[in-house]
């Protein structure tokens, strides 16, 4: 029940902003994160934002992934599916 | 990395305990159990909120629906859990109204579109999905819906983990916290785990990677003795958690003790509405006498969330009880242990 996933800010009105993740949309409520804003990467959970993505360990864990799909000689389709 | 973890040489079996229902699930679906060296187990622990929840919230549930004739909204997991009697999904089929929603916020929306009926929403879940409810209750008294009310059946999750280290009826030797309830609480919550305890812990993400390395590092921990909590999740954890998410949360709701399936009663569990928001509390707003809770008396849930068996310790896992024919819980959620092993193989 705690599955949450990464999206990204695309606009903020109020309470609620616009988020986005593969092409997909929806609108999810920053009432426990007020200081998002456009372009943050955010993890949403049952209809909310309840943490941002902190950007620097976010490209460590990046980096740390093409290296391991490099090492493994996949692309990384499988097992990405980010969340929980 | 993951032949990193496949070669770990252990001194001793290792029982190492998942704390959340995620993790449950996504040990399985990545694959990363199958990389696990030899003498290293995992056992389930209390983290799947619909497991923890005993038959009596949901009996209480069909109760005001059926006296009271008030819509039921949920998220979709508790839809197909059996209760003593029945199940939300039995109950609509005979007539009750029921509404399945993605957030919290969506149910009220619906009582406000619906002003004729009285929507109760079952507010169940850990510390990740409480503040999302307290922001409901607090838009309903803001927006005035009154139609509008939930059912408390919240749980804190450290409170569980305290229970079953007191009472000791399994060796752990080290935790894989939840990522998603620490985002809320932080780290400091979990420290008398390893500082009261003596039980290593790592806060761990979901990835394939997070899982793998928490686990790698969990292992090097436990042989080092080093009692500590570590974030392994630090791109999503702050050490201090969200404040605010905590505010909305304890504004809105003061702990209570809660009753946990399989473990019992546990003080300070629980989240209970403040008195200030007392008129969004289905419980008090709608008396109710349910018939006394009954369980199947082979269904061994309890022991399950308290590690002492895995699900294919279960007499019924696999012949009684199905994912299409659940029953307890366990096999129902989509986090459930029993739900998992059944689908990825078990072992
Ligand atoms: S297999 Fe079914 S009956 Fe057995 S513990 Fe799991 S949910 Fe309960």
């Amino acid at each position: 029940m705690c599955l949450a996933i990464p999206m990204t800010v695309k606009s903020i009105e109020g309470t609620r902003a616009l988020a986005e993740a593969y092409g997909v949309e929806k609108y999810v409520d920053i009432a426990m994160t007020p200081d998002v804003v456009v372009g943050d990467k955010v993890i949403i959970h049952a209809g909310f934002v309840i943490e941002k993505l902190d950007p620097e360990s976010a490209r460590e864990i990046e980096a740390a992934w093409d290296e391991y799909h490099r090492v493994m000689n996949d692309d990384g389709a499988a097992g990405r599916r980010n969340g929980a | 990395m993951a032949d990193g973890l496949r070669s770990l040489r252990l001194e001793r079996d290792l029982r190492i305990m998942e704390v959340c229902g995620t993790h449950t699930t996504e040990f399985f679906r990545s694959g990363v159990r199958d990389v696990f060296p030899e003498g290293l187990s995992l056992i389930d622990g209390p983290g799947c909120p619909v497991c923890v929840t005993p038959n009596d919230y949901l009996d209480r549930a069909i109760e005001i629906a059926r006296v009271h004739g008030v819509t039921v909204a949920t998220f979709g997991d508790m839809v197909k859990v059996p209760s003593s009697y029945s199940s939300l999904a039995r109950e609509k089929s005979t007539g009750m109204r029921l509404e399945v929603v993605y957030s919290p916020l969506d149910a009220l929306e619906f009582a406000a579109v619906n002003q004729d009926v009285q929507v109760m929403f079952l507010s169940v879940g850990f510390e990740t999905t409480a503040p999302t409810e307290a922001v409901a209750v607090r838009r309903a008294r803001e927006r005035n819906i009154l139609n509008f009310s939930i059912l408390c059946g919240n749980k804190l999750t450290p409170p569980a983990v305290k229970a079953l280290l007191d009472a000791g009826e399994t060796r752990i030797d080290g935790f894989i916290l939840p990522g998603h309830v620490s985002a809320i609480i932080g780290v400091e919550p979990w420290r008398f785990v390893a500082e009261s305890y003596h039980k290593p812990c790592v806060v761990a993400g979901f990835e394939s990677y997070d899982l793998i390395t928490s686990t790698i590092n969990l292992v090097r921990m436990i042989g080092e003795q080093r009692n500590v909590v570590e974030n392994g999740y630090a791109r999503v954890v702050r050490d201090g958690g969200n404040p605010k998410a905590r505010e909305i949360m304890y504004d809105v709701f003061e702990e209570c003790e809660a009753h946990w399936r399989g473990i019992g009663v546990i003080p300070g569990s629980g989240l209970a509405l403040r008195d200030g928001y007392a008129g969004f509390d289905a419980a008090r707003r709608f008396p109710v006498d349910p018939p006394a809770p009954r369980q199947h008396p082979g269904c061994r849930c309890g022991d399950l969330l308290r590690g002492l068996i895995i699900p294919t310790g279960c007499g019924l896992f696999g012949t009684a009880c199905t994912p299409e024919n659940a029953v307890g819980p366990c096999m129902v959620s989509s986090e459930g242990p029993c739900s998992a092993y059944y689908k990825y193989g078990g072992m």
